[in-house]
């Protein structure tokens, strides 16, 4: 019989932490939450779509609530627009959690829930990948942002900064997120801060401290919606944070010492290979093949292993350029 | 898994959501002085003096 810690097999427990570590580093060195590589790794694994979905929102929760103190001292938190965030969202998380259900039933989930990862990851991966290899350019953002922000629906909410909001243009917008949160299992992070700065003009300082305040209570409540219907696994969940909570410290100071810059394509590079991860273990199922379903654990776990590890490596490679310059200076 | 089967569907997730919840906190204090008693030495260590 495996050994066990706590109900969980030892094994399961050190492949979790494990894992947790790689994403955090990634996820605390890029910025975002990490959630939507979450999701695919548990589909990757073999996990049906609503607990892996159930899970990813309770992973949020968590990662939010250890960025939420974190970020309490720093007062840039707007109340109001993250009330009508969480009003919106939790909607939008409801009904994406009723589409999973409901194609659950149908027999569906998996299979759809798996092609929207591999959807998502391909575009978010290829979107980076052509913001590091290009210059960058904001018109075409500015330009849809002032679309937006010229939509004027009444009535109009003032929130920090001197800015006026539409109450039913940021309820839309969170819906519309919601949706995405509660099918995917992700906390929407990636999309709600531009949404906030680009959509309604929020001041970036806000729009972070409110995307934290906003994605803990929304994720509390995807959690526990999933949890109500038993597809939240702690067994999965705890191990994960507490490798991820450390990954994060270690991802977030490696920030002072690597240019973000150098390392961005082979973050988009495993992106990809996270959407090539799931295409390989829907190949391998539908098939009956188990090249394809090993084939996708070595690529999302491998790409993972190796793109953190480029960013601890360069961080102490920096560190060790560093140090003679010190030594030196002491000398003086 | 971890012995809540026997607590009905809204007590089980309140008991999951605050098991994240307590986990997420323990983690920020412990992390917190782990991070701070131990990154001089590491910094230290790996920068070979």
């Amino acid at each position: 019989m495996a050994m066990e810690l706590f109900g969980i097999a030892a094994g399961q427990l050190g492949l979790f932490i494990s894992f947790g570590l790689l994403i955090g580093t990634l996820f605390g060195f890029f910025g975002m939450g990490g959630s939507f590589l979450v999701t695919p790794a548990l589909l990757v694994m073999g996990y049906d779509s609503t607990t892996a979905v159930g899970s990813g929102l309770a992973f949020v929760f968590g990662t939010s609530v250890i960025a939420a103190l974190r970020h309490r001292d720093h007062g840039q938190v707007d109340y109001k627009l993250g009330l009508m965030f969480i009003v919106g969202m939790t909607a939008g998380i409801e009904v994406g959690k009723g589409v999973v259900y409901y194609l659950k039933a149908l027999g569906f989930a998996d299979l759809v829930v798996s092609i929207s990862y591999i959807g998502l990851l391909a575009i978010v991966g290829l979107l980076m990948l052509r913001d590091a290899r290009t210059e960058s350019s904001d018109d075409d953002g500015s330009a849809l942002a002032e679309k937006f922000q010229s939509i004027k629906i009444p009535p109009m909410v003032s929130i920090k900064g001197g800015t006026k909001v539409s109450l039913w243009v940021t309820l839309a917008m969170a819906f519309a997120i919601g949706i995405l949160s509660g099918f995917l299992g992700v906390g929407g992070g990636f999309l709600l801060m531009p949404a906030m700065m680009y959509g309604l003009g929020v001041p970036a300082a806000v729009a972070v401290g409110t995307d934290v305040f906003q994605i803990t209570a929304s994720g509390a409540f995807g959690a526990f919606t999933y949890a109500q219907s038993g597809a939240l696994d702690l067994t999965i969940v705890l191990p994960l944070l507490a490798g991820s909570a450390m990954g994060a410290r270690i991802g977030a100071g490696a920030t002072a010492l690597v240019n973000e810059d150098d390392i961005t394509e082979y973050f988009a590079a495993m992106l990809l290979a996270g959407s090539a991860a799931v295409a390989s273990r829907n190949l391998g199922n539908a098939y009956d093949m188990g090249i394809f379903n090993q084939a996708s654990k070595v690529l999302i776990f491998g790409s993972a292993l190796l793109v953190s590890g480029a960013v601890i490596w360069a961080s102490i490679q920096s560190i060790r350029e560093d140090e003679p310059a010190e030594s030196v200076h002491a000398a003086d | 898994m971890i012995g809540l089967e026997s607590l009905g569907a809204t007590g089980q997730a309140v008991t999951g959501v605050g098991a994240v919840l307590v986990e997420a906190m323990l983690l920020y204090v412990g992390y917190g002085a782990l991070t701070t008693a131990l990154s001089g030495p590491v910094k230290r260590a790996l920068g070979g003096s």
